[in-house]
């Protein structure tokens, strides 16, 4: 498996990363060869074999619904970059 | 002799006689930093006005004859992802080197309860992300053993703080071997527990089937009080397991005869350094001479555990880091030109290479098209590795290897390579796929360099794994060796 710079520009879309032209080369190459090394996995044969994506046997955990105070507001927006009125100010998403 | 050469009980009885008292003991933790940690790097914030607060309230709870907790006074270090309200927690990352919680993880809750002092946050690879801290945003943490090589990662900051005595016992958090193989390289005693045995709320999320915290300490009754303080269910996490929790110090009866051992032959084979190798075997004619009996297992899909690793670590992290999108917290790009903008600016400057690199293998292996191939296909592989431990289990009470297949290497030595550096957690990683403890002890030298031995055990049996560690430690001198850090 061979990822070619174009791959790397979607995929980093995808992940909202901005990367410079040297980042896009050096991780077409490396992610190349990690996923020419998982490759190794075709050599199982997995037909049937039930996909294991947490150890514990936990479905869904349900808890009373009980209301509980919330965290002051101006202690949520304490660490934001930016902040307006108790609110997070972003740049305007509608023209 | 350092306070913290001390066994913890000795430590309780001086406080108790008022021979010596917790400010005392947290002065000797501030100073021997201010003695080592330039050269060593341990730390990236300390705790220092807060802690001598705690310290004089702890005094003066003593003089008024109160009660102590399990681990009172003792000066902690905390694994820089595991938040702490109105300490600054920055994962050793730019993106959130400003960023002050507004609470405290369930563990800290658990050691203020414990009424442990927590000294400072301890350096670690950005994210967990990574087995050398090279990858802290920061400064590389130094191995004491060695300052030119690496304390291993990801909790090495807390291995060499142990290491250093500048702490006397810290916090880490293990998703493929981040607390096992830091201890193992700084010849500490490091345990990760049973996946869902202490909470995660608090811990920076990176792979969330995986991830998991525990202790890392200079010997195994260290261990087993952290872990005694630290375990439990929390309703904050729907993962933590509710469970009975042991008396884990009640565990080291010394006793391991009639223990029966499983050695993988795929952690003794090709790739595993010699002396390291060499070091294992001696371990095993010490469990050998307490009356435990050991043979030869198979773990027959080791050798696929470190690729289905990387892809559902990179995949889970490439959803968790998501929520760094330099709005809520964190960083934020200068002059954005729109929200995507900011979202992609602020996420480009605040994260490093290996962070990069594993959201980009990560948001790959989910996309559209290639998910079945690379994902489930890991997903399904890791229920073969589980089956492995499984079976093994059957026969054995725990299976015993090497933690990591050789002694630290030098800073800059793989950095480069991101496939070799994964490769140092062949044998830490299928322990981490099927959710099982294991602890890390020190069993000896190679070329000067510490080497960790690795006992795993079955779900939730943690007692096994203390009792068999710690016996084995009452049988040797390895944890007693400090590193030769001159003032």
């Amino acid at each position: 498996m061979s990822i070619t710079v174009q791959e790397v520009e979607h995929v980093a879309d995808l992940a909202r990363l901005a990367l410079s032209d040297d980042e896009k080369w050096q991780f077409a190459g490396q992610l190349s060869a990690i996923l020419k090394y998982a490759e190794k996995l075709n050599e199982l044969d997995t037909e049937g074999v039930e996909p294991t994506s947490h150890v514990l046997p936990l479905a869904n955990v349900m808890r009373e619904d009980e209301p509980r105070p919330s965290w002051p507001i101006g202690q949520v927006t304490a660490n934001a970059p930016e902040e307006e009125d108790g609110q997070f100010r972003v740049p305007a998403v509608l023209e | 002799m350092s306070l913290f050469e001390l066994r913890l009980s000795e430590i309780h009885n001086r406080l108790h006689h008022k021979t010596l008292s917790v400010s005392e003991l947290t002065e000797a933790s501030f100073r021997r930093i201010r003695e080592t940690d330039d050269r060593i790097g341990a730390f990236l914030t300390l705790n220092e006005e807060e802690a001598r607060r705690q310290a004089k309230e702890l005094d003066d709870r003593l003089a008024a004859g109160a009660e102590r907790g399990l681990l009172f006074g003792l000066p902690a270090g905390i694994k820089d992802n595991i938040v702490t309200e109105g300490l600054r927690t920055t994962c050793a990352s730019r993106f959130l080197s400003n960023y002050n919680p507004i609470y405290d993880a369930t563990v800290m809750k658990k050691l203020k309860a414990a009424q442990a002092v927590t000294i400072g946050k301890l350096n670690m690879d950005e994210f967990a992300m990574g087995g050398s801290n090279e990858n802290s945003a920061f400064h590389p943490t130094r191995n004491p053993w060695d300052t030119e090589r690496v304390p291993g990662g990801s909790s090495g900051g807390s291995a060499a703080a142990v290491a250093a005595g500048q702490v006397y016992f810290a916090l880490g958090s293990d998703t493929g071997g981040s607390i096992r193989q830091p201890a193992a390289y700084c010849g500490v005693v490091g345990l990760k527990p049973t996946y869902g045995l202490v909470s995660r709320f608090g811990l920076v999320a990176f792979a969330s089937s995986l991830d998991q915290i525990g202790p890392l300490t200079k010997n195994v009754e260290d261990a087993a009080y952290v872990l005694q303080a630290i375990a439990g269910h929390d309703p904050l996490d729907s993962t933590s397991a509710d469970v009975d929790i042991p008396d884990y110090i009640a565990a080291l009866t010394g006793d391991v005869s009639g223990l029966r051992i499983g050695v993988p032959k795929e952690y003794m084979g090709e790739g595993i350094d010699p002396a390291v190798k060499e070091r294992v075997l001696e371990a095993l004619k010490v469990f050998e001479s307490m009356g435990a009996a050991w043979e030869e297992v198979s773990l027959p899909h080791t050798e696929y555990a470190v690729a289905a690793y990387y892809l559902l670590a990179s995949s889970e992290a490439s959803s968790n880091l998501a929520r760094f999108d330099g709005v809520r917290y964190g960083v934020r790009a200068a002059d954005p030109d729109n929200l995507l903008d900011l979202y992609r600016r602020s996420r480009s400057e605040g994260f490093g290479p290996e962070v990069k690199r594993r959201i980009m293998l990560g948001t790959y292996a989910l996309s559209s098209g290639y998910y079945d191939a690379y994902y489930k296909k890991a997903q399904q592989v890791r229920t073969l590795i589980k089956r492995d431990f499984d079976r093994a289990f059957e026969r054995y009470d725990v299976i015993i290897g090497p933690t990591a297949p050789t002694p630290a290497f030098r800073i800059g030595e793989q950095i480069g390579d991101p496939l070799t550096m994964y490769m140092n957690d062949i044998c830490t990683i299928p322990v981490s796929l099927a959710g099982v403890p294991a602890i890390s002890v020190p069993c000896g030298f190679a070329d000067g360099l510490p080497v960790g031995l690795q006992i795993i055990g079955k779900p939730f049996d943690e007692v096994t794994v203390l009792r068999a560690a710690h016996a084995y430690e009452g049988r040797t001198e390895h944890h007693k060796q400090r590193p030769p850090l001159t003032l």
